[in-house]
Protein backbone atom coordinates (compact mmCIF):
# COMPACT_ATOMS: atom_id res chain seq x y z
CA UNK A 1 0.00 0.00 0.00
CA UNK A 2 1.41 3.33 -1.02
CA UNK A 3 1.97 5.94 1.71
CA UNK A 4 2.84 8.71 -0.71
CA UNK A 5 1.53 12.11 0.39
CA UNK A 6 2.59 15.75 0.10
CA UNK A 7 4.21 17.97 2.71
CA UNK A 8 1.01 19.98 3.01
CA UNK A 9 -1.04 16.83 3.62
CA UNK A 10 1.43 15.79 6.31
CA UNK A 11 1.28 19.05 8.27
CA UNK A 12 -2.52 19.21 7.86
CA UNK A 13 -2.72 16.29 10.30
CA UNK A 14 -1.10 18.33 13.09
CA UNK A 15 -2.80 20.39 15.78
CA UNK A 16 -1.78 23.40 17.85
CA UNK A 17 0.34 22.53 20.86
CA UNK A 18 1.71 19.25 19.48
CA UNK A 19 5.24 17.94 20.09
CA UNK A 20 7.18 17.41 16.86
CA UNK A 21 10.53 15.63 16.64
CA UNK A 22 12.75 16.72 13.76
CA UNK A 23 15.59 14.47 12.56
CA UNK A 24 18.97 15.35 11.11
CA UNK A 25 21.75 17.13 13.00
CA UNK A 26 22.53 20.85 13.03
CA UNK A 27 22.58 21.92 9.40
CA UNK A 28 22.78 18.36 8.10
CA UNK A 29 20.03 16.36 6.32
CA UNK A 30 17.15 18.28 7.86
CA UNK A 31 13.59 17.67 6.56
CA UNK A 32 13.42 21.30 5.47
CA UNK A 33 10.56 20.96 2.98
CA UNK A 34 8.39 19.69 5.84
CA UNK A 35 9.57 22.56 8.04
CA UNK A 36 8.72 25.01 5.26
CA UNK A 37 5.27 23.38 5.01
CA UNK A 38 4.84 24.00 8.76
CA UNK A 39 5.64 27.67 8.15
CA UNK A 40 2.74 27.85 5.67
CA UNK A 41 0.21 26.71 8.31
CA UNK A 42 -1.50 28.58 11.12
CA UNK A 43 -0.22 26.04 13.64
CA UNK A 44 1.06 27.54 16.88
CA UNK A 45 2.32 26.72 20.38
CA UNK A 46 4.38 23.82 19.07
CA UNK A 47 7.03 21.93 20.99
CA UNK A 48 10.01 20.94 18.87
CA UNK A 49 12.55 18.26 19.85
CA UNK A 50 15.70 18.48 17.75
CA UNK A 51 19.44 18.33 17.37
CA UNK A 52 18.67 21.79 16.14
CA UNK A 53 19.66 23.74 13.08
CA UNK A 54 17.68 26.03 10.77
CA UNK A 55 14.55 23.98 11.53
CA UNK A 56 14.48 25.45 15.03
CA UNK A 57 15.63 28.86 13.76
CA UNK A 58 12.88 29.19 11.15
CA UNK A 59 10.13 28.02 13.49
CA UNK A 60 11.37 30.39 16.20
CA UNK A 61 11.47 33.30 13.74
CA UNK A 62 7.89 32.51 12.69
CA UNK A 63 6.74 32.54 16.32
CA UNK A 64 5.50 28.95 16.18
CA UNK A 65 7.30 27.63 19.23
CA UNK A 66 6.00 27.43 22.74
CA UNK A 67 8.71 25.04 23.83
CA UNK A 68 11.93 23.68 22.42
CA UNK A 69 13.91 20.67 23.63
CA UNK A 70 17.42 20.46 22.20
CA UNK A 71 20.99 19.30 22.60
CA UNK A 72 22.20 22.33 20.64
CA UNK A 73 21.03 24.66 17.88
CA UNK A 74 23.77 25.30 15.32
CA UNK A 75 24.36 25.78 11.60
CA UNK A 76 27.69 23.84 11.83
CA UNK A 77 29.78 26.09 9.59
CA UNK A 78 28.12 29.03 11.40
CA UNK A 79 28.38 28.02 15.05
CA UNK A 80 25.35 29.91 16.37
CA UNK A 81 21.89 29.72 14.77
CA UNK A 82 21.05 33.44 14.44
CA UNK A 83 17.27 33.28 14.86
CA UNK A 84 17.54 30.95 17.81
CA UNK A 85 20.15 33.20 19.39
CA UNK A 86 17.84 36.21 19.04
CA UNK A 87 14.88 34.25 20.37
CA UNK A 88 16.85 33.18 23.44
CA UNK A 89 18.17 36.67 24.10
CA UNK A 90 14.73 38.26 23.77
CA UNK A 91 13.06 35.45 25.72
CA UNK A 92 10.50 34.93 22.96
CA UNK A 93 10.26 31.13 23.38
CA UNK A 94 8.27 30.60 26.60
CA UNK A 95 9.86 27.28 27.56
CA UNK A 96 13.40 26.18 26.79
CA UNK A 97 14.77 22.75 27.69
CA UNK A 98 18.50 22.47 27.10
CA UNK A 99 19.87 18.97 27.61
CA UNK A 100 23.20 17.28 27.07
CA UNK A 101 23.36 15.82 23.54
CA UNK A 102 23.44 12.27 24.87
CA UNK A 103 20.46 12.89 27.14
CA UNK A 104 18.39 13.79 24.09
CA UNK A 105 19.26 10.46 22.48
CA UNK A 106 18.33 8.69 25.71
CA UNK A 107 14.95 10.46 25.92
CA UNK A 108 14.10 9.49 22.35
CA UNK A 109 15.31 5.93 22.89
CA UNK A 110 13.24 5.60 26.07
CA UNK A 111 10.17 6.73 24.14
CA UNK A 112 10.95 4.33 21.28
CA UNK A 113 11.25 1.46 23.76
CA UNK A 114 8.05 2.56 25.56
CA UNK A 115 9.97 3.03 28.81
CA UNK A 116 9.26 5.92 31.21
CA UNK A 117 12.95 6.84 31.44
CA UNK A 118 16.49 5.62 30.88
CA UNK A 119 19.27 6.14 33.41
CA UNK A 120 22.56 7.88 32.72
CA UNK A 121 25.28 9.85 34.45
CA UNK A 122 25.37 12.47 31.69
CA UNK A 123 23.95 15.75 32.96
CA UNK A 124 24.52 15.10 36.69
CA UNK A 125 26.38 17.91 38.41
CA UNK A 126 25.84 20.30 35.51
CA UNK A 127 23.35 23.17 35.34
CA UNK A 128 21.20 21.06 33.00
CA UNK A 129 19.53 19.65 36.12
CA UNK A 130 19.16 23.11 37.63
CA UNK A 131 17.66 24.65 34.49
CA UNK A 132 15.22 21.79 33.94
CA UNK A 133 13.72 21.20 37.38
CA UNK A 134 11.43 18.45 36.01
CA UNK A 135 14.45 16.11 35.84
CA UNK A 136 14.67 13.52 38.59
CA UNK A 137 17.28 11.02 39.69
CA UNK A 138 16.88 7.31 40.40
CA UNK A 139 18.92 5.07 42.70
CA UNK A 140 20.39 1.89 41.28
CA UNK A 141 18.50 -1.00 42.92
CA UNK A 142 21.69 -3.06 42.98
CA UNK A 143 24.51 -3.17 45.52
CA UNK A 144 26.22 -0.06 44.15
CA UNK A 145 23.18 2.10 44.95
CA UNK A 146 24.48 4.80 42.64
CA UNK A 147 22.24 7.79 42.04
CA UNK A 148 21.66 8.28 38.32
CA UNK A 149 19.81 10.79 36.20
CA UNK A 150 16.47 9.40 34.95
CA UNK A 151 16.06 10.92 31.49
CA UNK A 152 12.31 10.99 30.81
CA UNK A 153 10.91 9.57 27.58
CA UNK A 154 10.47 12.19 24.86
CA UNK A 155 7.15 10.98 23.48
CA UNK A 156 6.34 12.69 20.19
CA UNK A 157 3.04 13.58 18.50
CA UNK A 158 4.80 13.63 15.13
CA UNK A 159 8.21 13.00 13.60
CA UNK A 160 9.81 14.51 10.48
CA UNK A 161 12.92 12.98 8.90
CA UNK A 162 14.59 13.31 5.50
CA UNK A 163 16.38 10.35 3.91
CA UNK A 164 18.11 9.84 0.57
CA UNK A 165 15.87 7.14 -0.92
CA UNK A 166 12.63 5.41 0.00
CA UNK A 167 10.03 3.22 -1.60
CA UNK A 168 6.41 4.31 -1.55
CA UNK A 169 5.64 2.08 1.45
CA UNK A 170 8.26 3.75 3.66
CA UNK A 171 11.28 1.48 3.48
CA UNK A 172 14.05 4.04 3.47
CA UNK A 173 17.76 4.39 3.02
CA UNK A 174 20.47 6.80 4.16
CA UNK A 175 23.45 7.04 1.82
CA UNK A 176 25.52 9.58 3.75
CA UNK A 177 27.99 9.05 6.58
CA UNK A 178 25.51 9.13 9.45
CA UNK A 179 21.87 8.18 10.10
CA UNK A 180 22.06 10.56 13.08
CA UNK A 181 19.11 9.65 15.33
CA UNK A 182 16.39 9.56 12.67
CA UNK A 183 15.31 6.01 13.58
CA UNK A 184 14.83 7.08 17.21
CA UNK A 185 12.74 10.11 16.21
CA UNK A 186 10.46 7.77 14.24
CA UNK A 187 10.42 5.32 17.15
CA UNK A 188 9.54 8.03 19.66
CA UNK A 189 6.46 8.86 17.57
CA UNK A 190 5.42 5.23 17.12
CA UNK A 191 1.89 5.62 18.49
CA UNK A 192 1.19 8.94 16.75
CA UNK A 193 0.28 7.91 13.22
CA UNK A 194 2.24 10.99 12.11
CA UNK A 195 5.69 9.69 11.24
CA UNK A 196 6.56 11.56 8.06
CA UNK A 197 9.58 10.65 5.97
CA UNK A 198 10.62 12.83 3.07
CA UNK A 199 13.27 11.64 0.64
CA UNK A 200 15.26 12.85 -2.33
CA UNK A 201 13.77 10.19 -4.56
CA UNK A 202 11.10 7.50 -4.35
CA UNK A 203 12.32 4.32 -6.01
CA UNK A 204 10.98 0.79 -6.51
CA UNK A 205 11.84 -1.43 -3.52
CA UNK A 206 14.18 -3.56 -5.60
CA UNK A 207 16.20 -0.49 -6.53
CA UNK A 208 17.19 0.35 -2.94
CA UNK A 209 20.02 -2.16 -2.89
CA UNK A 210 21.40 -0.79 -6.13
CA UNK A 211 22.25 2.45 -4.32
CA UNK A 212 24.06 1.08 -1.29
CA UNK A 213 24.58 -1.98 0.88
CA UNK A 214 21.87 -3.41 3.15
CA UNK A 215 23.56 -1.55 6.02
CA UNK A 216 22.00 1.65 4.66
CA UNK A 217 18.45 0.28 5.06
CA UNK A 218 17.85 1.07 8.73
CA UNK A 219 14.32 2.41 8.28
CA UNK A 220 11.59 -0.13 7.50
CA UNK A 221 8.00 0.59 6.56
CA UNK A 222 6.59 -0.24 10.01
CA UNK A 223 8.36 2.92 11.21
CA UNK A 224 6.73 5.30 8.72
CA UNK A 225 3.17 6.59 8.17
CA UNK A 226 3.68 8.96 5.25
CA UNK A 227 6.29 9.23 2.47
CA UNK A 228 6.96 12.51 0.69
CA UNK A 229 9.11 12.78 -2.41
CA UNK A 230 11.09 15.98 -1.91
CA UNK A 231 14.00 16.47 -4.29
CA UNK A 232 16.40 19.02 -2.77
CA UNK A 233 14.09 18.82 0.24
CA UNK A 234 16.89 19.21 2.77
CA UNK A 235 18.09 22.46 1.18
CA UNK A 236 19.93 24.50 2.43
CA UNK A 237 21.23 21.85 4.81
CA UNK A 238 23.29 19.02 3.33
CA UNK A 239 22.09 15.65 2.10
CA UNK A 240 25.25 13.73 1.36
CA UNK A 241 26.06 12.25 -1.10
CA UNK A 242 23.22 13.82 -3.12
CA UNK A 243 24.39 17.34 -2.31
CA UNK A 244 26.46 19.38 0.12
CA UNK A 245 25.19 22.21 2.27
CA UNK A 246 24.43 25.37 0.25
CA UNK A 247 26.91 27.50 2.18
CA UNK A 248 26.25 30.64 0.14
CA UNK A 249 22.53 30.40 0.81
CA UNK A 250 23.12 29.63 4.49
CA UNK A 251 25.24 32.78 4.73
CA UNK A 252 22.47 34.77 3.07
CA UNK A 253 19.99 33.28 5.55
CA UNK A 254 22.18 34.07 8.57
CA UNK A 255 22.88 37.59 7.38
CA UNK A 256 19.21 38.34 6.80
CA UNK A 257 18.34 36.99 10.23
CA UNK A 258 20.20 39.82 11.90
CA UNK A 259 18.00 42.58 10.49
CA UNK A 260 14.16 42.68 10.52
CA UNK A 261 13.93 44.40 7.13
CA UNK A 262 16.37 42.03 5.47
CA UNK A 263 14.56 39.11 7.03
CA UNK A 264 11.21 40.28 5.66
CA UNK A 265 12.80 40.52 2.21
CA UNK A 266 14.19 36.98 2.63
CA UNK A 267 10.73 35.71 3.62
CA UNK A 268 9.14 37.50 0.66
CA UNK A 269 11.66 36.05 -1.76
CA UNK A 270 11.86 32.49 -0.51
CA UNK A 271 9.22 31.61 2.05
CA UNK A 272 5.98 33.16 0.86
CA UNK A 273 4.91 30.54 -1.63
CA UNK A 274 4.83 26.78 -2.15
CA UNK A 275 7.77 24.38 -1.96
CA UNK A 276 7.96 24.57 -5.75
CA UNK A 277 8.17 28.36 -5.52
CA UNK A 278 10.97 28.02 -2.96
CA UNK A 279 12.95 25.65 -5.16
CA UNK A 280 12.43 27.94 -8.14
CA UNK A 281 13.63 31.00 -6.19
CA UNK A 282 16.67 29.08 -4.96
CA UNK A 283 17.52 27.87 -8.46
CA UNK A 284 17.18 31.31 -10.01
CA UNK A 285 19.66 33.03 -7.70
CA UNK B 1 63.67 24.05 9.98
CA UNK B 2 64.49 25.92 13.11
CA UNK B 3 63.01 26.17 16.57
CA UNK B 4 63.92 29.84 16.86
CA UNK B 5 60.92 30.94 14.78
CA UNK B 6 58.37 28.80 16.58
CA UNK B 7 54.96 30.48 16.68
CA UNK B 8 52.53 30.72 19.57
CA UNK B 9 50.15 28.46 17.66
CA UNK B 10 52.84 25.79 17.42
CA UNK B 11 53.57 25.97 21.14
CA UNK B 12 49.85 25.62 21.85
CA UNK B 13 49.47 22.63 19.50
CA UNK B 14 52.39 20.85 21.17
CA UNK B 15 50.97 21.63 24.61
CA UNK B 16 47.60 20.22 23.58
CA UNK B 17 49.35 17.16 22.13
CA UNK B 18 51.06 16.65 25.51
CA UNK B 19 47.67 16.35 27.21
CA UNK B 20 47.18 13.05 25.29
CA UNK B 21 50.52 11.59 26.46
CA UNK B 22 49.99 8.13 27.91
CA UNK B 23 46.37 7.83 26.74
CA UNK B 24 47.00 4.77 24.54
CA UNK B 25 44.27 3.30 22.33
CA UNK B 26 41.43 5.73 22.91
CA UNK B 27 39.58 8.34 20.83
CA UNK B 28 41.57 11.60 20.96
CA UNK B 29 39.03 14.27 20.10
CA UNK B 30 39.63 17.98 19.56
CA UNK B 31 37.07 20.74 19.09
CA UNK B 32 38.52 23.48 16.87
CA UNK B 33 41.74 23.79 14.91
CA UNK B 34 44.41 23.77 17.62
CA UNK B 35 42.81 20.93 19.63
CA UNK B 36 42.37 18.85 16.43
CA UNK B 37 45.98 19.49 15.45
CA UNK B 38 47.12 18.59 18.97
CA UNK B 39 45.38 15.21 18.78
CA UNK B 40 46.76 14.51 15.30
CA UNK B 41 50.27 15.61 16.28
CA UNK B 42 50.28 13.35 19.36
CA UNK B 43 49.17 10.39 17.23
CA UNK B 44 51.72 11.18 14.49
CA UNK B 45 54.61 11.30 16.97
CA UNK B 46 54.68 10.00 20.55
CA UNK B 47 51.21 8.44 21.02
CA UNK B 48 50.69 6.26 17.91
CA UNK B 49 47.83 4.14 19.28
CA UNK B 50 45.39 7.07 19.55
CA UNK B 51 42.34 7.10 17.30
CA UNK B 52 41.62 10.41 15.57
CA UNK B 53 38.60 11.36 13.52
CA UNK B 54 37.93 13.48 10.47
CA UNK B 55 35.41 15.51 12.46
CA UNK B 56 32.57 13.90 10.54
CA UNK B 57 31.99 10.18 10.97
CA UNK B 58 35.27 8.33 10.41
CA UNK B 59 38.45 7.36 12.20
CA UNK B 60 41.36 8.08 9.88
CA UNK B 61 44.58 6.04 9.96
CA UNK B 62 46.67 8.51 7.95
CA UNK B 63 48.05 11.85 9.11
CA UNK B 64 45.23 13.91 7.65
CA UNK B 65 45.91 17.63 7.18
CA UNK B 66 43.30 20.04 8.57
CA UNK B 67 40.68 20.37 5.87
CA UNK B 68 42.17 17.41 3.99
CA UNK B 69 39.96 14.91 2.22
CA UNK B 70 42.41 12.16 1.28
CA UNK B 71 41.40 9.83 4.09
CA UNK B 72 42.55 6.34 4.94
CA UNK B 73 39.45 5.30 6.88
CA UNK B 74 40.03 2.81 9.70
CA UNK B 75 36.64 2.96 11.38
CA UNK B 76 33.08 4.29 11.08
CA UNK B 77 31.98 6.43 14.02
CA UNK B 78 28.60 8.04 13.44
CA UNK B 79 27.42 10.21 16.33
CA UNK B 80 25.71 7.25 18.01
CA UNK B 81 29.04 5.41 18.17
CA UNK B 82 30.74 8.55 19.45
CA UNK B 83 28.19 8.68 22.28
CA UNK B 84 28.74 4.97 23.02
CA UNK B 85 32.51 5.52 23.05
CA UNK B 86 32.36 8.51 25.34
CA UNK B 87 29.86 6.95 27.76
CA UNK B 88 32.17 3.94 27.79
CA UNK B 89 35.04 6.20 28.79
CA UNK B 90 37.37 5.48 25.86
CA UNK B 91 37.84 9.10 24.87
CA UNK B 92 39.75 12.23 25.87
CA UNK B 93 38.29 15.44 24.50
CA UNK B 94 39.84 18.91 24.30
CA UNK B 95 36.99 21.42 24.27
CA UNK B 96 36.84 25.20 24.31
CA UNK B 97 35.45 27.28 27.17
CA UNK B 98 33.77 30.67 27.19
CA UNK B 99 34.19 30.69 30.97
CA UNK B 100 36.06 28.44 33.39
CA UNK B 101 36.48 28.57 37.17
CA UNK B 102 39.17 27.47 39.62
CA UNK B 103 37.83 23.90 39.86
CA UNK B 104 37.43 23.46 36.10
CA UNK B 105 33.70 24.10 35.79
CA UNK B 106 33.26 25.18 32.17
CA UNK B 107 30.61 27.22 30.39
CA UNK B 108 29.91 27.14 26.66
CA UNK B 109 26.14 27.61 26.97
CA UNK B 110 25.38 31.29 27.50
CA UNK B 111 26.50 34.51 29.19
CA UNK B 112 24.16 36.10 31.70
CA UNK B 113 21.10 34.53 33.32
CA UNK B 114 20.00 31.27 31.73
CA UNK B 115 16.34 32.30 31.52
CA UNK B 116 17.11 35.30 29.33
CA UNK B 117 20.79 35.30 28.47
CA UNK B 118 22.72 38.38 27.47
CA UNK B 119 24.39 36.16 24.89
CA UNK B 120 23.22 32.72 23.84
CA UNK B 121 26.32 30.69 22.98
CA UNK B 122 26.54 27.05 21.91
CA UNK B 123 24.35 25.54 24.61
CA UNK B 124 25.80 22.84 26.87
CA UNK B 125 26.23 20.49 23.87
CA UNK B 126 28.05 17.34 25.02
CA UNK B 127 30.00 18.96 27.84
CA UNK B 128 28.01 17.49 30.78
CA UNK B 129 28.31 13.95 29.41
CA UNK B 130 31.93 14.32 28.34
CA UNK B 131 33.17 15.56 31.69
CA UNK B 132 31.35 12.97 33.78
CA UNK B 133 32.36 10.05 31.57
CA UNK B 134 35.95 10.58 30.50
CA UNK B 135 39.05 12.75 30.60
CA UNK B 136 38.58 16.31 29.43
CA UNK B 137 41.04 19.13 28.75
CA UNK B 138 40.41 22.64 27.53
CA UNK B 139 42.01 24.95 25.00
CA UNK B 140 41.33 28.65 25.48
CA UNK B 141 42.86 30.88 22.82
CA UNK B 142 42.22 34.15 24.66
CA UNK B 143 43.21 33.91 28.33
CA UNK B 144 41.46 36.83 30.10
CA UNK B 145 39.80 37.54 33.42
CA UNK B 146 36.45 37.57 31.57
CA UNK B 147 36.98 33.92 30.76
CA UNK B 148 38.80 32.77 33.92
CA UNK B 149 36.11 33.72 36.45
CA UNK B 150 35.17 33.02 40.07
CA UNK B 151 31.81 31.59 39.01
CA UNK B 152 30.69 30.56 35.54
CA UNK B 153 27.19 31.56 34.41
CA UNK B 154 26.04 28.08 33.32
CA UNK B 155 27.97 24.97 34.32
CA UNK B 156 28.21 22.91 31.14
CA UNK B 157 31.28 20.76 31.79
CA UNK B 158 31.58 19.84 35.47
CA UNK B 159 34.62 20.64 37.58
CA UNK B 160 36.24 18.86 40.51
CA UNK B 161 34.09 20.38 43.27
CA UNK B 162 30.86 19.31 41.58
CA UNK B 163 32.22 15.87 40.64
CA UNK B 164 33.21 15.28 44.28
CA UNK B 165 29.58 15.64 45.31
CA UNK B 166 28.43 12.89 42.96
CA UNK B 167 29.76 9.80 44.67
CA UNK B 168 32.60 7.34 44.33
CA UNK B 169 32.15 6.25 40.71
CA UNK B 170 32.25 9.79 39.38
CA UNK B 171 35.15 10.75 41.63
CA UNK B 172 37.12 7.79 40.30
CA UNK B 173 36.45 8.57 36.60
CA UNK B 174 36.26 12.37 36.40
CA UNK B 175 39.43 14.07 35.24
CA UNK B 176 40.03 17.58 33.98
CA UNK B 177 43.58 17.05 32.92
CA UNK B 178 44.86 20.37 31.68
CA UNK B 179 43.90 23.81 30.41
CA UNK B 180 46.07 25.10 27.58
CA UNK B 181 45.80 28.82 26.77
CA UNK B 182 47.61 31.41 24.68
CA UNK B 183 49.61 32.30 27.82
CA UNK B 184 50.18 29.15 29.80
CA UNK B 185 49.41 25.57 30.68
CA UNK B 186 47.35 24.97 33.81
CA UNK B 187 46.40 21.78 35.65
CA UNK B 188 44.63 20.63 38.81
CA UNK B 189 47.50 18.74 40.52
CA UNK B 190 46.76 20.21 43.94
CA UNK B 191 45.32 18.58 47.08
CA UNK B 192 41.88 20.15 46.57
CA UNK B 193 42.08 20.25 42.75
CA UNK B 194 42.24 24.02 42.53
CA UNK B 195 43.69 25.21 39.26
CA UNK B 196 47.47 25.51 39.29
CA UNK B 197 49.85 27.25 36.93
CA UNK B 198 51.86 24.41 35.40
CA UNK B 199 53.99 26.38 32.92
CA UNK B 200 54.14 29.73 31.16
CA UNK B 201 54.74 30.03 27.43
CA UNK B 202 58.03 31.58 26.32
CA UNK B 203 57.96 35.35 26.82
CA UNK B 204 55.03 35.23 29.25
CA UNK B 205 55.55 36.02 32.95
CA UNK B 206 53.75 34.54 35.93
CA UNK B 207 52.40 38.02 36.62
CA UNK B 208 50.91 38.18 33.11
CA UNK B 209 48.94 35.00 33.81
CA UNK B 210 47.85 36.15 37.27
CA UNK B 211 46.66 39.47 35.82
CA UNK B 212 44.63 37.65 33.16
CA UNK B 213 42.97 35.28 35.63
CA UNK B 214 39.89 36.34 37.58
CA UNK B 215 40.44 33.97 40.51
CA UNK B 216 43.35 33.00 42.70
CA UNK B 217 45.59 30.47 41.00
CA UNK B 218 47.85 28.08 42.83
CA UNK B 219 51.36 29.25 41.89
CA UNK B 220 54.22 26.83 42.60
CA UNK B 221 57.56 28.24 43.77
CA UNK B 222 59.14 27.33 40.48
CA UNK B 223 57.07 27.74 37.30
CA UNK B 224 58.77 26.21 34.27
CA UNK B 225 58.50 27.45 30.69
CA UNK B 226 56.23 25.49 28.34
CA UNK B 227 58.39 23.26 26.15
CA UNK B 228 58.83 24.21 22.49
CA UNK B 229 57.83 21.62 19.88
CA UNK B 230 60.64 19.27 18.85
CA UNK B 231 62.11 19.46 15.35
CA UNK B 232 60.21 16.32 14.41
CA UNK B 233 56.95 17.78 15.70
CA UNK B 234 57.50 21.03 13.82
CA UNK B 235 58.18 19.17 10.60
CA UNK B 236 55.06 17.03 10.91
CA UNK B 237 52.93 20.00 11.91
CA UNK B 238 54.15 22.41 9.23
CA UNK B 239 54.56 20.04 6.32
CA UNK B 240 51.92 17.37 6.90
CA UNK B 241 49.15 18.26 9.34
CA UNK B 242 48.76 21.99 8.81
CA UNK B 243 50.41 23.22 5.62
CA UNK B 244 47.86 26.08 5.42
CA UNK B 245 48.76 27.37 8.93
CA UNK B 246 45.33 27.22 10.54
CA UNK B 247 47.21 26.95 13.85
CA UNK B 248 47.85 30.67 14.17
CA UNK B 249 44.46 31.92 13.00
CA UNK B 250 42.44 31.53 16.17
CA UNK B 251 44.85 33.24 18.52
CA UNK B 252 44.83 36.93 19.42
CA UNK B 253 47.78 38.94 18.16
CA UNK B 254 50.61 39.11 20.74
CA UNK B 255 50.39 42.26 22.89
Amino acid sequence: MSKLITEDEAVASLDDGMTIGIGGWGSRRKPMSLVRALLRTDLKDLTVVSYGGPDVGLLAAAGKLRRVVYGFVSLDSIALEPHFRLARQSGSIPEVVEWDEGMLQWGLYAAALRLPFLPTRSGLGSDVVKNDPTLKTVASPYADGEELLAVPALNLDAAFVHLNRADERGNAQFLGPDLYFDDLFLGAAAESGRRFLSCEKVVPTAELLENGTFHTMKINRSMVDGVIEAPNGAHFTNCQPDYERDEAFQKEYAKAAGDPEAWQAFVDTYLSGSEADYQKAVASR
Amino acid sequence: MSTSDVTLGEICVAAVADTFRGDGEIFASGMGNIPSLGARLARATFEPDLLVSDGEAFFVANDLPLGGTDKEIEGWVPFRTVFDTLWGGRRHVVMGASQIDAYGNQNIANIGPWDKPKAQLLGVRGAPGNTINHTTSYFIGNHTSRCFVEKVDTVSGIGYDRAAELGDWVKAHHEIRRVVTNLAVLDFDTPDHRMRLASVHPGVSVDDVVAATGFELVIPDDVPTTRPPTDEELTVLREVLDPKSFRDRELPAPA
